[in-house]
């Protein structure tokens, strides 16, 4: 099972790749929208890149609720090990 | 024993026209009535400016005039086109069809016309069934149009969508050909989906109330099944069609957000050279109008040339989706 941080470095990954944010900016406490500029269409792209990468599920009602980076890191930790 | 018909082995796109409304509407305009911002509107659809039509650009003159433009294209007398099939939901009237006003007015007064309720899809619906038109025999000529004045059903106040709904029309001639010049078409519905683009309300509800029903869209979900499903259904096309990507010249999807248009490039994989439809900047979203408008567009601005290899893809309320590779007259 994938530790916290390896969660966190693949989705910086991700949030690099899609929305130009620098990996080492994408920390757990950061929120996607006021901190990282990550808009709500970024943000789907996001969710749909983190589903392939994770092979989790990330229901359109669940996005509202990943404000953070830690927020999404939580989620796909409790979706890989549900 | 019943003769059956018998058509054209082959069937092309043989000519494109397109009408763009005269009055250019700028996103200064739509601020007016919406709480917004210039620079959230072009970062978030890659909209600058739609053209919304005044009164006397209506649905019918609009078809005729895209469809003039599609005949003169294709050199074909119009007394030769055997079927109309006019796409749009903004024809305010329930019956009859508007194909048929279309049919006398371009020149083919008896030609079976009908329209289909097909939404941002429309367009590529239309060519499908015209490509199997010419080739089951049922009409040597078909004109397919796709025309809409979203503005009519746009409500101004809705920050989500009042500045995405524009209007104009596009048309095209299929016709028999030497070579297969359409290709197989990639279709479908999620009728699962129906609510995340769809009017708010019947004619029923709006009596009384306001004057037609709005057209509403719940973005997210939308953009999510555009980008990465219909990214799916285009690579699909392209497969069926026998074509690889770097044997395309244009890729011109449904011009719904440039966010989709960009995230269905990325999907693709499309190589550097093949030049992306971005007609949604000046133009708005047009739906079924949409994708002739841009591939006229290239071709003003000596981007699209005769001969080339275009993969189009409608997409839109339904959900539904249709894509083919087709080469440009």
């Amino acid at each position: 099972m994938a530790s916290t941080e390896e969660i966190r470095s693949n989705l910086a990954e991700i949030v690099n790749e899609i929305a130009g944010i620098p990996v080492e900016d994408v920390q757990l406490d950061k929120s996607f929208t006021d901190d990282l500029d990550v808009d709500s269409l970024s943000m789907v792209e996001v969710v749909v890149a983190a589903e392939e990468k994770f092979d989790v599920k990330i229901p359109d009602d669940e996005v509202k609720n990943l404000k953070t980076v830690g927020d999404a890191v939580a989620f796909i930790e409790r979706a890989q090990n549900g | 024993m019943i003769t059956a018909s018998t058509g054209s082995t082959y069937a092309g796109v043989l000519g494109i026209g397109s009408y763009r409304p005269r009055r250019i509407v700028p996103n200064s305009e739509i601020l007016e009535q919406i709480d917004s911002s210039d620079e959230w509107i072009q970062t978030r659809s890659g909209i600058k400016e739609r053209r919304w039509a005044s009164d006397d650009e209506t649905v019918l003159m609009m078809s005729v005039n895209a469809a003039k433009g599609a005949l003169a294209d294709s050199g074909i007398d119009p007394s030769e086109i055997g079927c109309v099939i006019v796409s749009t939901v903004t024809h305010l009237y329930q019956t009859p069809a508007i194909a048929t006003q279309v049919a006398v007015a371009v020149g083919a007064p008896t030609a079976a016309a009908f329209d289909i309720s097909a939404a941002c899809a429309g367009f590529c619906y239309g060519v499908a069934m015209a490509n199997d038109l010419v080739r089951g025999g049922s009409a040597k000529y078909v004109l397919a149009i796709g025309v809409e004045r979203l503005s009519d059903i746009t409500d101004r106040t809705d920050r989500s969508t009042a500045f995405i709904f524009a209007d104009g029309a596009g048309a095209a001639i299929v016709g028999p050909t030497d070579e297969p010049g359409i290709g197989p078409v990639v279709w479908g519905s999620d009728g699962t989906q129906h609510q995340v683009i769809s009017q708010r309300e019947s004619w029923q509800e709006v009596f009384g109330n306001h004057n037609w029903p709005h057209l509403t869209m719940d973005g997210n979900p939308v953009f999510r099944w555009a980008s990465f499903e219909m990214a799916k259904t285009a690579q699909q096309a392209l497969d069926v069609a026998g074509v690889k990507a770097e044997q395309l010249d244009l890729f011109v999807p449904h011009q719904a957000n440039m966010r989709i248009t960009d995230a269905m490039r990325r999907a693709l994989k499309l190589p550097e050279h093949v030049k992306v439809a971005r007609d949604i900047e000046r133009q708005g979203n047009t739906s079924a109008a949409s994708i002739p408008l841009a591939i006229t567009a290239m071709r003003e601005a000596g981007e699209a040339k005769s001969g080339d290899l275009a993969l189009i893809i409608g997409f839109g309320a339904g959900l539904v989706y249709a894509a083919q590779v087709i080469r440009l007259p």
